[in-house]
C-alpha cells in the first residue's frame, strides 16, 4: 500500500499554479454539464447538494481521521430547521441556509463532545444511535414535522430578492454549484492553515499531537462542528430545492453512502470527495435506469475493487498510472 | 406485577431472538475483530436458501435448515479464501467499506434469483401453538427459541473458553505471528472460526426469520441492530453479547409496554447513556 505522505500533499494543495487548475476544471465541468445535460437538471442539482455533503465528511473523516456513521444527523436537522424556518418564519433561501448552518453546528456541537470521547466500534455505534433517536423525533413529532408524510409546503422567495426558482431548476442549479464553490474556496483555505495541519496530525498520531501539546479533543469537536455546519447547510439546500423533507434524511443508508462516496473518490483531498459523488450517483442513476434491481451489483464490486486495489480512491487513479508507467522504463 | 412479568418473559423471548441473529457476528466481529457488515448477508443467504427449499421443493423444516446451513458454510470457505483473509489485515474503516461492498452483491444475487419480495419460510404448524407456562402463554416457537439460543451459549462459552480449538483461536486473534511460530496453523483456526460464523448467522436468520422476516435488504435493515448487541455486548465476549441480547431485549419490551410513543427513542438513548459510560461494552473492562 502506497502512501503519500503529508507533507506532500500540503505542498501540492499549497502550491501556486496548482491551486487555481482544479477551480478552472471545476467551472468549466458546471457549464459544460449545464450545457449537455439540460434535462437532467434535477439531477445534476442532487448531486451538488449530495457533493457538498460528501465534502463535509471529508473534513472529518478525511482530514480528522474520525470515522462515523451518523453524518445524515446534521443533515437531516439542517433540513427540518430550513424547511421549518421557510414556512413559520421566513422564506428568504439565503437566511434559510443560515438557519440550518446553525442548527447543524448546534447538534453537532452537543453530540460531538460525547462522540469525539468515543473511538472504533463504539463511535460508529453512538453515532448511528445518535440518528436514529433524532430521526425518531421526527417521525413522532407529527405535528411540528408532519412525521413519516414528510415535511410539505416550503416555498422560497427569489435568490437575493433577484433570481427566482424556476421550473426547470436553472436557478437551482446555479444556486447548489455557488454554494459548494464557496464551500469548498473556504475548506482549501481551512485544510492548509494551521487547524488543518493539526488535524492531519491527529489523524496521524494523536498521542504525538497530545506531547507537542495540541488540545486534541477540542481541535477533533471544532472540525466535527465545521463539519456539521455545512452538511447542515447541505440539508437546507435540499429543502429548499425539493420544497420537501422527509424522514429519510435520517437514515443510516444515507450515512454510509456518503462514507462510501468518500471512500470510493479518496478522503483527503476535497476534490476526491467530488469525484467518489459523481462516479456513485451517475453509477447509480444510469444503472438504475438500465437494470432498477441489479445496480448493488455495480456499486458492490466497484467497492471492494476500490478497497482491494486503490486505497486511496479514485482520485488516485492517474498517479498509480503514471507510477507503474515510471516503473517499467 | 404481572406487567413486570410479561415484560421479562417477552423480553427474554425477543433477546433470545437478538442473541440468535447476532451470535454469528459475535464470533466474527467479536472474537475474530472483523468489522463484518456482512454479517446479516449470510443470515439473507441461509434465509433465502430455506425459502427455497420449503416453499418451493416443500421440504420440511429441520432438513432444510440443516441443509440452508450447510449451504451457507459452502459459500462461506471459498469467500474466506479468497476475499476475507485480505480483509483481516485492513483498517477498521477498509473493513467496513469492503464488507459493505460485500453486502451490496449479497443483496444483488438474491434479488436477481428471488425477487424483492418477503420470502417466507414454511415451518411445521405445530411450532405456533400456544403453550401455556401457568403465568403467561407463550407460542411453541419462542420457547424453540430460548432453548436453543440458552444450547448455542453454552456451547459457544465451552468451545472459546474449554476446547483446543477455542485456545488456538483466542492466540491467532491475540497475535497472529506468535500463535503462528508456536506452530498453531492460524489460517485454519481463521477459516473454520469464520465458517462457524457464517453458520450461525444462517441458523439465526433462519430461527429469528418469524421476527425479523427474511427479504433482500434484510441485511442492511437490521446491520443496526446487529451492530447494537455485539457493541454493547463488548467485542471478544460471547456471554457478553448474550447478556447484551437480553438487556436490549427485555429494555425495547418494557419501553414499547410503557411508553409506546416513544419506545425506540428510550431504547437508543439508553444505548447512548450505555456506550458512554462504558465505551468497550458491559463486559470488557475500559483498557
Amino acid at each position: 500500500m502506497i502512501r503519500i505522505s503529508t507533507i506532500d500533499i500540503v505542498r501540492t494543495s499549497l502550491g501556486g499554479t496548482g491551486k487555481l487548475l482544479p477551480v478552472a476544471i471545476l467551472i468549466t465541468c458546471a457549464f459544460a454539464a449545464f450545457w449537455l445535460f439540460p434535462y437532467d437538471l434535477g439531477f445534476l442539482t442532487q448531486m451538488l447538494i449530495m457533493m457538498v455533503f460528501v465534502v463535509s465528511f471529508d473534513l472529518i473523516l478525511g482530514y480528522a481521521g474520525v470515522a462515523t456513521l451518523g453524518h445524515a444527523a446534521m443533515y437531516g436537522c439542517g433540513a427540518y430547521a430550513a424547511g421549518l424556518f421557510a414556512i413559520h418564519a421566513s422564506p428568504d433561501p439565503l437566511l434559510g441556509l443560515a438557519v440550518g448552518a446553525v442548527i447543524g453546528a448546534l447538534i453537532a456541537f452537543f453530540s460531538g463532545l460525547l462522540l469525539m470521547r468515543a473511538h472504533g466500534l463504539s463511535l460508529l455505534m453512538l453515532s448511528i444511535a445518535i440518528t436514529m433517536v433524532l430521526q425518531e423525533i421526527a417521525s413522532k413529532a407529527r405535528d411540528v414535522t408532519g412525521g413519516a408524510d414528510g415535511l410539505t409546503g416550503i416555498s422560497m422567495t427569489p435568490i437575493l430578492g433577484v433570481f427566482e426558482f424556476d421550473f426547470i431548476g436553472k436557478t437551482a442549479f446555479w444556486y447548489a454549484f455557488s454554494v459548494l464553490f464557496i464551500i469548498l474556496v473556504v475548506l482549501r483555505v481551512l485544510v492548509a492553515s494551521p487547524f488543518g495541519l493539526a488535524l492531519r496530525g491527529i489523524k496521524d498520531s494523536p498521542s504525538r499531537m497530545r506531547a507537542i501539546g495540541t488540545p486534541v479533543y477540542w481541535r477533533k469537536v471544532t472540525a466535527y462542528v465545521i463539519g456539521g455546519t455545512i452538511a447542515g447547510i447541505a440539508g437546507a439546500l435540499s429543502a429548499q430545492i425539493t420544497s420537501l423533507v422527509s424522514v429519510e434524511a435520517f437514515n443510516f443508508a444515507l450515512s454510509a453512502d456518503v462514507m462510501v462516496m468518500l471512500i470510493l473518490g479518496g478522503a483527503g483531498r476535497l476534490y476526491g470527495a467530488l469525484i467518489g459523488t459523481l462516479v456513485f450517483m451517475t453509477v447509480r442513476h444510469v444503472a438504475a435506469s438500465i437494470d432498477p434491481f441489479n445496480w448493488l451489483f455495480v456499486i458492490g464490486f466497484m467497492l471492494l475493487a476500490v478497497v482491494f486495489f486503490l486505497p486511496d480512491g479514485l482520485i488516485s487513479l492517474p498517479r498509480r498510472v503514471a507510477g507503474m508507467i515510471g516503473a517499467r522504463k | 406485577m404481572t406487567v413486570a412479568l410479561s415484560i421479562v418473559v417477552d423480553g427474554i423471548a425477543y433477546g433470545m431472538i437478538l442473541f440468535m441473529i447476532s451470535v454469528g457476528l459475535s464470533v466474527t466481529m467479536g472474537l475474530m475483530r472483523i468489522v463484518n457488515l456482512a454479517h446479516g448477508g449470510f443470515a439473507l443467504l441461509g434465509g433465502a436458501c430455506a425459502h427455497v427449499l420449503t416453499m418451493r421443493y416443500g421440504m420440511p423444516f429441520v432438513p432444510a435448515l440443516a441443509a440452508s446451513v450447510i449451504a451457507v458454510i459452502v459459500i462461506a470457505i471459498p469467500l474466506e479464501r479468497l476475499v476475507y483473509r485480505h480483509i483481516y489485515r485492513f483498517s477498521e474503516l477498509e473493513q467496513v467499506l469492503a464488507t459493505i461492498g460485500i453486502v451490496f452483491v449479497m443483496i444483488a444475487t438474491v434479488n436477481l434469483f428471488l425477487g424483492s419480495t418477503l420470502l417466507t419460510i414454511r415451518m411445521p404448524p405445530e411450532v405456533s401453538l400456544p403453550v401455556n407456562l401457568g403465568f403467561k402463554v407463550l407460542p411453541l416457537h419462542r420457547i424453540i427459541v430460548i432453548v436453543v439460543g440458552l444450547l448455542m451459549v453454552t456451547g459457544l462459552y465451552l468451545l472459546v473458553e474449554r476446547t483446543r480449538f477455542g485456545i488456538y483461536l483466542r492466540a491467532a486473534v491475540d497475535n497472529q505471528n506468535t500463535a503462528a511460530s508456536l506452530g498453531i496453523d492460524t489460517p485454519k483456526v481463521y477459516l473454520a472460526a469464520f465458517a462457524l460464523g457464517a453458520g450461525l448467522a444462517a441458523v439465526g436468520g433462519i430461527l429469528g426469520a418469524e421476527l425479523l422476516p427474511i427479504e433482500a435488504y434484510y441485511p442492511l435493515r437490521y446491520m443496526v441492530l446487529f451492530l447494537t448487541v455485539v457493541t454493547v455486548g463488548g467485542m471478544g465476549s460471547i456471554v457478553g453479547s448474550f447478556i447484551a441480547a437480553l438487556s436490549l431485549g427485555i429494555l425495547d419490551t418494557a419501553g414499547r409496554y410503557l411508553l409506546p410513543d416513544v419506545g425506540t427513542i428510550f431504547f437508543f438513548l439508553a444505548i447512548i447513556a450505555l456506550l458512554a459510560l462504558r465505551p468497550n461494552g458491559l463486559l470488557v473492562r475500559p483498557s
